[in-house]
């Protein structure tokens, strides 16, 4: 298995998630500059937290347009796995391979704290089952308010497409989400950091199992590194 | 000519700028607000000629790139010069 993790001016936890998936989970994964039109042999896209051009305009949109995002909505379009982690999450709502968007925090402030996320059951391998009922993942964001028409709402309960719902809302997201997959359940986005949640010094070591839950279905040889 | 493109939170979506600029507004002692919703303003100057297939190339845009239609509207105004 081949991982791409993306890079946008502005990234800023594209090493974050390099080292989760070839430290932690011990797959091939090689960088991807914003810039490329092809994504090479990649069987994964990780695109990343950060502050992609700046979070100008909307956070994501900008980042949207970006020569390699072709090449991903190609690849989704294909069944390829895409996971978008913070920044990551707004720049897929934006290009429209997940639902929904991602506004300003309803207390206006930046939250970096530690939550407590309930595990919703979404995919073979996203459930609390595999997960356990609740775990811990930091966030970090300013917008991660998230955001959905009452028919799409109503969409994502009916497919299960709730990963994550926040213990304690800390941001005024509608229904406490905190993360997604589309519809054909190739595409993931979260606001919680699975990136910064599996050394001994983060605040929490529930990343690897997360990051594990949510591309199991698709890659069952990750099972073997959090066995 | 030059195009002014507003962008403002959908109706239904919640606007916490908004609200919060509201408040503001009211411990300066405005009269009782029932709403405040904070948008953006974006001006274009470009050379070219006001037609329907320039409208829909605007719109068109307005739609992908300088609004988020999940929860945001806009309205344009041109101004011929």
């Amino acid at each position: 298995m081949k991982v791409a993790v993306l890079q946008f001016p502005g990234s800023n936890c594209d090493q974050d998630a390099f080292h989760l998936f070839a430290s932690g989970l011990k797959v091939n994964t090689k960088y991807v500059w914003h810039k490329e039109t092809s994504l090479g042999d990649a069987d994964l896209v990780v695109v990343p937290g950060g502050f992609s051009y700046g979070d100008y305009l909307r956070c994501g949109a900008i980042a949207r347009f970006s020569p390699v995002m072709k090449a991903v909505q190609a690849f989704s379009q294909q069944g390829g796995v895409v996971y978008g982690i913070c920044n990551g999450f707004q720049i897929l709502c934006e290009a429209g391979l997940l639902p929904g968007a991602l506004i300003r925090n309803s207390s206006l402030e930046y939250r970096c704290i530690t939550c407590a996320l309930k595990v919703e059951t979404s995919t073979a391998s996203f459930n609390p089952n595999f997960l356990g009922a609740s775990v811990k993942l930091p966030i970090g964001h300013g917008e991660g308010n998230f955001r959905i028409d009452e028919a799409g709402l109503a969409r994502l309960e009916a497919n299960k497409q709730v990963l994550l719902r926040y213990e304690n809302n800390p941001n005024g997201s509608l229904s406490d989400i905190a993360g997604i997959r589309s519809e054909a359940g190739n595409v993931f986005g979260m606001m919680p950091h699975p990136d910064r949640a599996f050394e001994r010094f983060h605040p929490s070591m529930d990343g690897l199992k997360v990051a594990t839950a949510v591309l199991a279905t698709k890659f069952p040889e990750l099972l073997k590194h959090t066995a | 000519m030059k195009i002014s493109v507003i962008v403002t939170p959908k109706k239904n979506v919640l606007d916490p700028q908004g609200v919060a600029v509201g408040h503001a507004l009211e411990s300066l002692g405005f009269p009782k607000l029932k709403t405040t919703r904070v948008g953006k303003l974006i001006e274009l100057e470009i050379e070219a000629v006001d037609s329907p297939e320039f409208r829909t190339r605007l719109d068109q845009v307005c739609k992908d790139l300088l609004s988020n239609p999940v929860i945001e509207d806009y309205r344009y105004e041109i101004v011929a010069r």
